[in-house]
């Protein structure tokens, strides 16, 4: 259900980089550890995009899988589950390097074709 | 008509980032430190407010009510005689699952701040949307029920590993229930490794007095600016 309001944000920064010029996709950038549902976020996306700058634009979602390194050890792994400890050395500073991302990376807007002189 | 790419590179809740940064402003100015309370509906978070906040020796407690029951859970604390600000949180859809930071904000003008050292913002009861946004709280804690089950940090570990205290609450329940405290332990901290844990009952009393002194503690500014 955090979809929801995700899509409110994503909206938001989309609109303010399109500087009054219509929203034809957007490229995000979602880290699996964000427990976002692709289908939910698009539903919720074009829902909330209605009236806005972005009504009708693509949600064009890059999903990033979750890395983590060891600040003990110094160990990168990658992760399925949510398991948080250093299989190496069973530390517990660990931290997260990628899957942790909700990014708008780029959108794609509609611009007159300008009249270049 | 043409299409032109325009790269912006922006976590989309850097909007809501801002603001937290400027209640945290706020609340720094006045020495308050915050708390946010997080929790699934029915875990216990205001009773176990209600068991503690009067007895927080030196501290002048106040509360940030967001639970969407409405001014119930406001009533039951201010029978404690601590300062209870109701925030009404958007009825409209969607608008009642997590307090953002600008919520906060229009509340901030309708907090006692002058008057209290600490203020403990009561979220609404939701295990996921709260984590995602910081309304520009010092420190975050979760209470989390036995009736929940074991495996609850495994299906929400966003939360649990936004926190820094997780309360174990109603474990006088835990003849009752299928549930291993042992194990729901050990899923907290593979999910968050080393995060702090309270095991607590709101009825029996169990671990009462460590939540006091946690909160008593958590009201005290850091070590570095305690000079001021
Ligand atoms: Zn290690």
């Amino acid at each position: 259900m955090h979809e929801l309001a995700l899509s409110g944000a994503i909206v938001n920064t989309a609109v303010k980089h399109a500087r009054g010029r219509p929203v034809s996709a957007i490229h995000l950038r979602v880290g699996v550890l964000r427990q976002v549902v692709p289908d939910t976020l698009a539903f919720y996306f074009a829902f909330v995009a209605r009236g806005t700058l972005c009504e009708g634009a693509t949600l064009d979602q890059e999903r990033i899988g979750a890395r983590l390194g060891c600040r003990g050890c110094a160990a990168t792994w990658g992760i399925e589950i949510p398991a948080f400890r250093c299989p190496h050395c069973g530390g517990s500073e660990v931290e997260i390097l990628t899957g942790q991302e909700f990014e708008v990376e780029s959108i794609e807007v509609e611009e007159e074709t300008a009249c270049i002189a | 008509m043409h299409r032109v790419k325009v790269t912006v590179v922006e976590e989309a809740l850097d909007a809501n980032n801002t603001i937290a940064a400027a209640n945290r402003a706020d609340f720094d100015r006045h020495r308050v430190r915050v708390i946010n309370l997080m929790g699934a509906p029915g875990a216990g978070k205001t009773t176990l407010l209600e068991r503690v906040l009067g007895r927080l020796e030196g501290v002048r407690v106040g509360v940030l009510e967001g639970d969407v029951q409405g001014s119930l859970d406001a009533d039951r604390l201010a029978s404690l005689h601590v300062p209870v600000t109701q925030l009404n949180t958007d009825p409209s859809f969607g608008g009642e699952c997590h307090l953002d930071a600008n919520m906060v904000r229009s509340a901030i003008g309708a907090l006692p701040l002058s008057e209290i050292d600490l203020l403990v913002v009561e979220n609404v009861g939701n295990l996921v949307c709260p984590a995602e946004f910081r309304i520009g709280e010092d420190v975050r804690a979760m209470v989390c029920s036995v009736t929940e089950g074991e495996d609850k940090p495994l299906k929400y570990p966003l939360m649990f590993r936004a926190c820094d205290l997780v309360i174990i609450n109603k474990v006088d329940l835990l003849p009752y229930v299928d549930v291993d405290l042992e194990r729901l332990c050990a899923h907290i901290d593979q999910v968050h490794p080393g995060v702090e844990m309270i095991v607590a009952s709101g009825s029996s009393g169990e671990g009462l007095d460590r939540w006091r002194h946690w909160l008593m503690a958590a009201a005290r500014p850091p070590a570095q600016v305690s000079l001021r």
